[in-house]
């Protein structure tokens, strides 16, 4: 069956962005595909490269990004929340004057609009949502 | 048509769980994750709520919330079935459409 997640939660808030990280491993192991994974509000968080959680802790960051990586997922973080919370791509940090360097969007993440969860609720025989 | 709803908050931080009841429609499943297991635990103001809609819902607790928590299966309300992320996965499938009451 083809799914797609709606995080509306920043990581290390409470428990959503696990709680959606665990859920979309479920589903992939399960034979599942895994349409989208939108980030949405406070959920953008899950998507900057910059997070350095202590040794000890899980990093979600990375867990997504790896599990993109083995499973082509597409995870897409919303770009008006995005930029209000400071998570920019090469082509918005130059668009913006930030710099160079200052692009901080996570490996597997990228950038785009709300057309994206419109579309993954079309396309997408499941929507689970997972906030605070 | 049945649907899945989700609560991921206790009943005594939120009326989450209580808006979920009201709404559920028979041979819908209630799915308690994250601070919502609270709500299985028996014998509490808010265990009354889920017993009255024990015989036409269908009530689920994820057992990775409901241990990280200290709790186990004899301090919940009889009745309420115990399943893992894969179990939840399936909930979803098995069900028309899902609502998550944050």
């Amino acid at each position: 069956m083809k799914i797609s997640i709606l995080v509306n939660e920043g990581p290390y808030t409470h428990q959503a962005s696990d709680s959606a990280y665990q859920f979309t491993k479920a589903a992939l192991e399960k034979g599942h595909e895994v349409f989208r994974v939108f980030f949405y509000n406070d959920g953008v968080n899950n998507g900057t490269r910059l997070t350095v959680p202590p040794q000890d802790d899980r990093n979600i960051q990375k867990n997504w990004s790896e599990l993109a990586e083995k499973h082509k997922l597409d995870l897409v973080v919303c770009i008006a929340a995005a930029q209000r919370r400071g998570i920019l791509d090469e082509g918005e940090a130059k668009r913006h004057g930030k710099g160079d360097g200052a692009a901080n969007i996570a490996p597997g993440f990228r950038i785009s609009g709300l057309g994206q969860l419109i579309e993954m609720g079309i396309e997408s025989d499941r929507l689970v949502v997972f906030g605070d | 048509m049945t649907m899945l709803h989700t609560i991921n908050k206790s009943p005594f931080e939120n009326n989450a769980l209580s808006s979920a009841l009201k709404h559920a429609q028979k041979g819908d499943a209630i799915l308690l994750i994250e601070d919502g297991v609270y709500g299985a635990l028996k014998g509490t103001t808010a265990s009354g709520d889920i017993w009255a809609r024990r015989v036409d819902l269908r009530f689920y607790v994820l057992s990775a919330d409901l241990s990280a928590r200290g709790l186990a299966k004899g301090q919940l309300i009889e009745g309420l079935n115990l399943i893992d992320y894969a179990g939840f996965v399936d909930l979803v499938t098995t069900h028309k459409s899902s609502q998550a009451w944050l």
